[in-house]
């Protein structure tokens, strides 16, 4: 315990801060408060994956690392579309994964984001449509924000989704 | 055995590596004589006849020792089965089924239910046989597939997936459980099911290397290599030696990707967060430090048929010497502090248990099979070049619980660290690539790399001008599935997710 204890006072907090001049600086100052201004509270979002190769969920896994700290940023991945405001959706969807999709969308409640990741997310990437395959995201369900990429950086993502929270109504913000 | 290798024709551009060609008789007679020497089964599939006069096939690749031994049983008529080897290899049940969905050659096995086929096309088309898509194939409806029922006192059924709660692929798992105790769980796959078998013969030869390093992403480095090989093979090119070292890098900055990424996420599924964040921080200052040094984070593409997307300048190279290193001794440090957590140790130690003997007859394989005593590894046992340079030392451990295949990733962090620092320091001067002639024939070579899961194969076969007409890809996780519906019996529910990851088995890798 000891041990566990002194590690973690002695690497301290690497968050990093926002790198210099460019939109990420805005980002990191206000997204937590946009975030908080638009749904009053945590931006919950639903991963699917659709039909992906797994190499945008290593990236996607990467955004939860202390390095990336979404959550410090006021977003959470769920694990229920029911809870979700935003839909991550990866690969090109197959087939077998489209009645899977289409339920899920349908199962996360108006208003509702749909955010398609990746090469295969936006435009079918190098496996495109076949007897298995149905292609983009988009050909399945709506979609908002896209993040090309073959895998997007964490970085890319976190931008997307920032892109995707402005577009979010106003008027998503939970009355209690 | 042996008999059946020296009668082998060897494959010319895959080095140990031959092929018989047999009837059904030998073909069951090869696969018997190979289980009861302790031979593996690496991969099994089917090949549809064409129009241009060639039949239809079924091929098994044995692993012998440090040989390679295929076998092809023509299939003269495909309305007839093939004697099925799920006897012999019991993980040959769900290639067969694999292999009937895609081509229509069907095996003898009593096991007939479809495996990647759900309701997306009917049973009697079959995508690898017919090959344009026709618009009728089109079906929407979900499937009813036959789970195997378990009836008795209390006994009752928990249905997961194939959406699961974290950011993980999709599957199926169907528990029967008393209590909260499992008397078994049926896994479905085949949600990412994707096409990638037919999408290959779509492609130019010497561009399907990237769909190969997208067959499994966190594999891709492992993928690649198997493909250019196989292509290579066709080609009779000879990567130059520092192409073949920069690729071995790659393969070892794979595998420690993915050690570090897993030994976090089984720390943070025993309720260990600590473990989360610190393994996710070393990754992160990796993959940096790889995009550094390499140009990307994940090496996707880095393997292109001659050599390597690009070369490493000194400085570069001097960065992840030190970072190897420096990732060593972190990693040592974590592995104390993981060992002295006695709520680790309690979660760890006896869950999701392969006994030895269990393994070897399931044919369990890879990191998994290492840590239940079945210690092939092909750096070690087959090592293609640059491994026959490389001197790897192999990590194996007996016990086959949680606990092992933590320890055993441990354990491999250390050696890969310094497997990395070697590459490096030794790297050979000269061109990183060479140019590659299209093959002027059609003929058929096979890859095999000892990816960071286990042993993955491609296996391809080209026609005239570029073209591929077949190109089978096999991931060790079609192994270890079967497996996993053992490793989980008698343990409690809430343990599948520490049991699973521990395995981290692919799903678009094995889905296609
Ligand atoms: S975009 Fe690239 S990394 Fe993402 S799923 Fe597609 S092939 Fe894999």
């Amino acid at each position: 315990m000891l041990k566990t204890l002194r590690t973690i006072a002695g690497i301290g907090i690497v968050t990093e801060p926002a790198p210099a001049s460019d939109e990420m600086l805005w980002v990191r100052h206000s997204l937590q408060d946009e975030v908080l201004a638009i749904l009053g509270r945590a931006l919950c979002i639903r991963h699917v994956d659709a039909g992906s190769c797994n190499g945008c969920e290593l990236e996607i896994h990467a955004l939860n690392n202390p390095i990336y700290n979404i959550e410090g940023l006021g977003i959470r991945f769920v694990a229920s579309p029911r809870h979700a405001d935003m839909l991550l959706v990866t690969g090109p969807v197959s087939r077998h994964m489209e009645t899977a999709l289409r339920r899920t969308y349908d199962a996360t409640p108006d208003p509702k984001i749909v955010v398609a990741v990746g090469d295969c997310g936006c435009m079918g990437g190098i496996f495109g449509e076949n007897y298995a395959s149905c292609g983009r995201v988009s050909n399945v369900i709506p979609v908002d924000i896209q993040i090309p990429g073959c895998p997007p950086s964490p970085r890319r993502l976190l931008q997307g989704i920032v892109t995707a929270i402005a577009k979010l109504p106003r008027d998503a913000r939970v009355t209690e | 055995m042996t008999k059946w290798l020296s009668r082998a024709v060897p494959v010319r551009g895959s080095p140990g590596t031959g092929e018989l060609v047999v009837n059904s008789t030998s073909w069951i007679d090869v696969a018997h004589d190979v289980s009861s020497g302790g031979g593996q089964l690496a991969s099994l599939w089917t090949t549809s006849g064409d129009e241009s006069g060639n039949h239809a096939n079924v091929r098994a690749v044995f692993l012998i020792n440090a040989s390679v031994l295929i076998v092809t049983l023509p299939i003269v008529d495909d309305s007839l089965s093939y004697r099925g080897l799920e006897t012999l290899f019991p993980s040959a049940v769900r290639m067969q089924r694999a292999a009937f969905d895609l081509t229509g050659i069907r095996s003898d096995a009593p096991d007939q239910r479809p495996w990647l086929r759900h309701a997306a096309w009917p049973a009697h088309w079959h995508p690898l046989k017919f090959p344009a898509m026709r618009s009728e194939i089109a079906a929407k409806s979900i499937d009813n597939y036959e789970f195997v029922r378990v009836e008795g006192d209390g006994v009752h059924e928990i249905p997961v997936g194939p959406v699961h709660a974290g950011i993980i692929e999709p599957g199926h798992f169907r528990f029967s459980i008393v209590g909260e105790k499992v008397l078994r769980l049926e896994e479905r796959l085949g949600y990412v099911h994707k096409g990638i078998e037919h999408r290959f013969t779509e492609l130019h030869l010497f561009e399907a290397h990237r769909l190969a390093a997208r067959i499994c992403g966190d594999s891709a480095v492992a993928f690649s290599w198997a493909y250019c090989q196989a292509a290579e093979g066709l080609t009779n090119v000879r990567v130059p030696q520092r192409g073949l070292y920069l690729r071995a890098l790659a393969l070892e900055l794979e595998r420690l990707q993915n050690h570090l990424g897993d030994l976090g996420a089984l720390g943070n599924d025993a309720g260990f967060a600590f473990g989360l964040a610190q393994f996710s921080r070393i990754k992160e200052h990796l993959l940096r430090v790889i995009n550094g040094a390499l140009g990307q984070r994940y090496l996707f593409d880095w393997i292109v048929p001659g050599g390597t997307a690009r070369d490493i300048d000194a400085a570069s190279s001097n960065d992840l010497i030190a970072f190897a290193h420096e990732v060593a001794s972190e990693v040592r440090h974590l592995r104390q502090i993981y060992e002295e957590h006695s709520g680790l140790r309690d979660r760890f130690s006896g869950a999701g248990r392969v006994e030895v003997q269990l393994a070897s007859q399931l044919g369990l394989t890879g990191l998994a099979g290492r840590a239940s005593g079945q210690s092939l590894d092909l750096r070690v046992d087959r090592p293609w070049p640059p491994y026959d340079q490389l001197a790897v030392t192999k990590c194996v451990r007996q016990e086959g619980d949680v606990a092992a295949r933590v320890a055993l990733r441990f354990d491999e962090v250390q050696e890969t660290c310094v497997l990395i620092a070697k590459i490096l320091r030794e790297l050979p001067w000269g061109p990183v690539r060479v140019e590659t002639p299209l093959p002027n024939v059609p003929g058929f070579a096979v890859g095999l790399i000892e990816g960071w899961r286990g042993p993955v194969l491609i296996a391809l076969q080209n026609g005239g001008e570029g073209k591929i007409s077949r190109c089978h890809a096999h991931d060790p996780s079609w192994h270890n599935w079967p497996v996993l519906e053992h490793a989980i019996i008698d343990n409690i529910v809430p343990d599948f997710p520490l049991i699973n990851k521990s395995f981290n088995l692919a799903y678009s890798g094995h889905d296609l």
